[in-house]
């Protein structure tokens, strides 16, 4: 009873509202699993919302079983290596050179940097740029278009100035190159920093749908994502099912569930170990940005 | 003269590693964004995929006269305006009131789990998100339909009807992005002096007065900034999102400036015509954005640049 004392009307809304966020933000997944795992006489009937009922993974294996899914998975896990390899590279260099107080043209550099903040030439001279130089439909017109974020080159020339200038400085007592600085000391120093910039890499490529949809025609090229929206989206799906000979024991409903559920899963089992991160991205992004 | 350009001479030299290192970097920004930029001289052209840009003919503003006397231009553009003002309006605050729920909650395990919990959806992707919507609100199938049809009421075409899509559009906006939102709206609140909540209880204020004379005033600040940040939004929606809700039933709402040149420019190939309308928008951004940050630099020391 004394622990109860001081609660009053005001906590106890708050308490159903957030109780309230919590479900709103849990529901969508659970429902999905559940009718994923569900067996059709049940999902037909619409007993299905937050406990599967007659457990089965036929619906996981029909999806297992099409070879669409996996070329996304493979993919997509290639340009996020390859990619985020080359934006941390450009854009650790890019940052370091960019921190330099005294760098030559430091300031008309930046100013044709932000200018791209600013504008923007639009999808169609993109897209025509794009195919000028070749790399319409090839692994290059995911990984390069978008190789450097903006945003991510600033935040990260903001936090190396920020570094103490006494520790570089005894770096280059001891003798030490320029470009040894940044990698025995500067990138050191940075790893918080550099981790997040990089997962933030990692999700936006792995995030990627438009740029695909847009440069890529071929089926073999496609990331998780452009496969999901076509699987679900666009319904081909339905193909998946007569395909696998799973036809009668899998409901449509449940199939789609689990494509979608397998499609969010890295990132829903991931998050919960690199959420710290994202939390500081966010704050650096934001205060300092 | 000679003397200023033997010190920039000296200064490339003295700074060639770091040049050398930033070459990268420029070189995407030339490649990728500002070759585009000049790409958009196609606008003025008649584009023709075979005769490329140094062939086409020109044709001065005709693309430009043919968007401004289509009638179609002015429903795009409105439903762009619209979508992007009415997220605007109900996704701004939808962080702040969050945050200030977390900020008063007393049980901290709970708070916290919450938080993790709300953060979560800002990691998936447009197509997940999209995607559940779909599945969520089928007719047929979805669960929310369920749930109407067992309070006994006919079930609801969500997304095959123009009337919903905005709905639809900025709830799922809300639902993905306001749990994330709330982090920097949680920095402001966590630097409120503690004294003036202990003053506010001298004072006989009570939680509901707490929150309104101390914890709301604490995060003024924030918001302007934020509010500047964001009002950019409101002339850009991208594509994605609109792209993947919209279908040919609920087109008179979903239909927007970006889905509207990608069907037209990339789908139907009226290259120089879809270029056109790219280049009036982005100098409606560029103007919109360029203002916003003029005002935020009158109004305090926060700007973009």
């Amino acid at each position: 009873m004394v622990r109860l004392r001081g609660i009053g009307i005001f906590d106890v809304v708050n308490f159903l509202l957030l109780l309230l966020v919590a479900i709103a933000c849990l529901f969508p997944f659970v429902h999905m699993a559940s009718v994923a795992l569900s067996s059709p006489q049940y999902v037909v009937r619409n007993e299905v919302s937050i406990w599967p009922k007659g457990l089965q993974w036929d619906a996981v294996n029909a999806v297992f079983s099409d070879k669409r899914l996996w070329t996304g998975y493979r993919n997509t896990i290639f340009y996020v290596v390859l990619g985020t390899c080359i934006s941390m590279s450009i854009t650790i260099m890019g940052a370091y050179s960019l921190s330099r107080p005294n760098l030559i043209f430091r300031t008309p550099f930046m100013l044709f940097i932000v200018f791209t903040i600013m504008f923007f030439g639009g999808l169609i001279p993109f897209y025509l740029v794009m195919k000028a130089y070749g790399i319409l439909n090839t692994i290059w017109a995911i990984v390069l278009p978008n190789a450097l974020n903006t945003y991510y080159l600033i935040i990260m020339r903001t936090f190396f100035q920020g570094l103490p200038k006494e520790v570089e400085e005894s770096g280059r007592i001891d003798g030490l190159s320029d470009f040894r600085v940044l990698t025995s000391i500067v990138i050191p120093l940075s790893k918080p920093v550099l981790l997040t910039i990089g997962l933030f890499y990692v999700v936006d490529i792995w995030n990627n749908f438009s740029g695909a949809l847009v440069l890529l025609r071929d089926e073999s090229l496609f990331p998780l994502q452009l496969m999901l929206r076509n699987l679900v989206v666009v319904g081909q799906a339905g193909d998946v099912l007569e395909a696998s000979g799973f036809g009668p024991k899998v409901m449509l409903e449940s199939l789609k569930y689990a494509v979608i559920l397998l499609g969010c899963l890295p990132v829903i089992i991931v998050y919960p170990f690199i959420q710290k991160h994202f939390e500081q991205g966010a704050l650096i992004g934001s205060v300092k940005g | 003269m000679d003397l200023k350009r033997s010190s920039v001479l000296r200064g490339v030299k003295r700074d060639r590693v770091y040049l050398l290192l930033l070459a990268p970097a420029l070189l995407y920004f030339i490649l990728f964004r500002y070759v585009p930029m000049f790409g958009i001289v196609v606008s003025f052209m008649d584009y023709n995929l075979f005769k490329g840009v140094w062939h086409s003919p020109w044709v001065g503003l005709k693309h430009y006269r043919t968007f401004v006397h289509n009638p179609d231009a002015w429903i795009i553009i409105r439903n762009t305006l619209l979508l992007g003002l009415y997220r605007f309006i109900f996704s701004f605050p939808a962080p702040i009131i969050l945050a200030i729920l977390f900020h008063e909650m007393r049980w901290k395990r709970f708070r916290r789990f919450v938080q993790t919990v709300s953060y979560m959806p800002y990691f998936l992707s447009s197509v997940v998100v999209s995607s559940l919507m779909l599945m969520l609100l089928s007719p047929s199938t979805g669960w929310i339909n369920k749930a109407i049809q067992s309070l006994g009421f006919k079930p609801v075409l969500f997304l095959q009807d123009a009337a919903w899509f905005r709905t639809i559009y900025i709830g799922s906006d809300i639902w993905q992005y306001a749990g994330y939102g709330t982090i920097i709206f949680l920095a402001a609140l966590a630097s409120i002096d503690t004294q003036l909540y202990e003053a506010a209880k001298i004072d006989g204020a009570n939680r509901w007065r707490q929150t309104l004379h101390v914890t709301i005033p604490g995060l003024i600040p924030t918001t302007v900034i934020m509010f500047i940040l964001h009002i950019g939004g409101i002339v850009s929606v991208e594509l994605d999102k609109a792209f993947l809700l919209g279908n040919a039933a609920n087109r008179d709402t979903s239909d927007i400036i970006s889905t509207y040149v990608y069907r037209i420019g990339i789908l139907s190939g009226s290259f120089s015509y879809a270029a056109a309308i790219d280049l009036s928008i982005a100098v409606v951004t560029m103007l919109f954005i360029y203002g916003s940050n003029k005002i935020s630099r009158r109004l305090g020391e926060t700007s973009l640049w």
